[in-house]
């Protein structure tokens, strides 16, 4: 334990399966102590901490220029931190473990970067040199088959799509079974099926005990993928499961939609006990309630004892999407006053 | 982690794979050489085998032969760092295990081997249609002294002071063209006091020349240590220093 309440959390986390993954919190993958980076007079990241759980997809979000490529070169030893400490795949960040962590990380950043002139398999045994590893032709095999590009082999990768690119960089990132595997938007550019194959890739992955860090824009595939999210944007803003966020963020509430307006809405809905305010929107009404398992009855009942006709009746969803625009929307505020 | 051979074969089989598809590469390392012996071939023929000039006329063809190893790998190690910037291939390769010094090795004989291999075979074929074709004084006078001794040794070494000079511009340039001028002027420094020799300004005793190569040696393994403590990660993937 480090004694800070927000890394805690992530070692403590038991976590709930999404997405159709069983997680369990092992030891930290990486873990974060007040991480500050300043370029020049620019604070690029301030006093971030958070830890991963080993095996974990880590969701890390936020607007352009928030400081998540900062923050992924920092823990990938590219850059130094102006103050905070980390440890990643179990070796604090240091000058001197660069190295040691390099070889025991990959990073997918979110422009491929391949040699255009080299083929697929020539890029591919680049890496594998730079790795040191062994068995290098079925390393390259086993990569390429797991990005379904076994057959372009070897072709140019200049020739290719920007979706193969990318699928071309996915696979150098998977060459050296890294511990930790951060991507930068790795489905930017990938056609529907392509991406549904990446997503099923990396949901694949924690099984083998890759933790997986994944910075992206989508914010649907970050409520796919991750058992959490961090929101960053500069700070830390909020870090937890997405059903965490939203019940943090939003009350829970009910939407009704009628065929017709109540004569009288507070004397029907105000007579719930569970509802606590509501309000009418074009629909019908959205009422802010105390428990939707047990509201959703009773209103139903109300209703339909002042003959309203009733469309429908469901608990509101909000996605990663409303959580995430709330929060930077009351950034863009603060900021404005 | 200690330093890796692997992985500096690595990088340079990498960039010996680029180079082959790589026109401007094959054009500079085809045309800089196409250049060089012809300017000397005609110096040669040109030379009057009973003039008194007939040493300078000797020299100064040997001296543009000394010139490959000076232009080319400037113009091919200027691109090294800011060319793979530019193609946004650097990062990829600075998350990998390496070291810098791996990686400014594997792009150092990257540009030595090919130089090497280009400037000796020019050297062979100047020596090799002197002594078919010249009159034979001023071939025997291309073959007499430290004339040979002075391109065996100096190639090498002039070489890798472009090189060293060209990796230390092109990790601090943003725009590729600026760095392969700027690296092409680096490297001429050390041409001066072989112009100088070449001319008969300063007169070569064998012992002269050895020193002096031992001297550039000593400056290209300096420059070495210069470059790689200039090699800063954050620097090169963020623009700014740390």
């Amino acid at each position: 334990m480090s004694g800070d309440p927000t890394v805690d959390e992530g070692l403590e986390e038991t976590g709930t399966a999404r997405a159709g993954q069983a997680y369990r919190a092992g030891p930290a993958a990486i873990e974060v102590s007040h991480l500050t980076k300043v370029f020049g007079g620019r604070t690029a990241v301030s006093d971030v901490s958070f830890s991963v759980a080993s095996g974990e997809v880590f969701g890390f979000l936020g607007p352009n220029g928030a400081g998540k490529t900062t923050t992924v070169r920092t823990l990938g030893t590219l850059i130094a931190p102006s103050s905070g400490s980390a440890i990643v795949a179990g070796i604090p960040l240091n000058a001197k473990n660069g190295p040691a962590i390099r070889s025991r990380i990959s990073i997918m950043p979110e422009s491929p970067g391949l040699y255009l002139r080299l083929t697929v398999l020539e890029n591919l045994e680049c890496f594998a040199g730079l790795y040191e590893l062994d068995d290098v032709r079925g390393r390259i095999g086993r990569a390429l088959r797991a990005v379904n590009l076994e057959d372009r082999a070897r072709d140019l990768c200049g020739s290719l799509s920007k979706g193969l690119r990318q699928r071309v960089a996915l696979a150098r990132a998977l060459l050296s079974d890294p511990a930790v595997l951060f991507l930068d938007e790795p489905t930017s550019g990938l056609d529907p099926v392509a991406t549904r194959e990446v997503h099923d890739l990396l949901a694949s992955l924690p099984e083998r005990g890759v933790t997986i860090f994944l910075t992206t824009h989508r914010l649907e595939e970050a409520e796919r993928l991750c058992q959490r999210v961090a929101i960053l944007n500069t700070t830390l803003r909020l870090i937890g499961r997405p059903d965490e966020l939203r019940q943090q963020l939003f009350s829970r509430s009910v939407d009704v939609r009628l065929r017709a307006p109540l004569d009288d809405p507070q004397a029907v809905l105000g007579a719930v006990p569970e509802v606590e305010g509501w309000e009418q929107t074009p629909s019908g009404y959205t009422l802010t309630v105390s428990d939707p398992d047990l509201a959703a009855p009773a209103l139903a009942r109300a209703l339909a004892a002042a003959n309203a006709d009733i469309l429908s009746l469901a608990e509101s969803h909000h996605s990663l999407q409303d959580v995430y625009l709330e929060l930077i929307d009351e950034d863009v505020e603060a900021r404005s006053r | 982690m200690s330093f890796s051979w692997t992985r500096v074969g690595a990088i340079l089989l990498k960039e010996l794979r680029d180079y082959r598809r790589n026109r401007f590469v094959i054009g500079t390392m085809a045309m800089v050489p196409v250049l060089f012996i012809i300017l000397p071939m005609i110096q040669l023929f040109a030379a009057n085998a009973t003039g008194k000039d007939l040493s300078v006329h000797v020299g100064l063809s040997l001296l543009y032969m000394l010139v490959i190893p000076v232009m080319m790998p400037s113009v091919v190690s200027a691109y090294s760092v800011v060319g793979e910037r530019e193609q946004g291939t650097l990062e990829p390769v600075l998350i990998t295990p390496i070291r810098r010094e791996e990686f400014l090795i594997g792009k150092a004989l990257a540009a030595f081997v090919p130089t090497l291999v280009v400037a000796y075979a020019v050297f062979g074929i100047f020596l090799g249609a002197a002594g078919l074709f010249a009159n034979p004084v001023i071939a025997s006078a291309i073959y007499a002294g430290t004339h040979v001794l002075v391109q065996l040794v100096f190639t090498p070494l002039l070489a890798g002071w472009a090189i060293w000079v060209g990796i230390a511009v092109s990790a601090r340039s943003t725009d590729v063209r600026a760095a392969q001028q700027l690296s092409v002027l680096g490297g001429v420094p050390p041409l001066v006091i072989l112009a100088l020799m070449s001319l008969n300004v300063i007169i070569v005793s064998t012992a002269l020349a050895l020193g002096l190569a031992a001297a550039l040696l000593a400056v290209d393994l300096l420059a070495w240590r210069v470059v790689a403590a200039m090699f800063d990660r954050e620097r090169l993937v963020t623009g700014r220093p740390r």
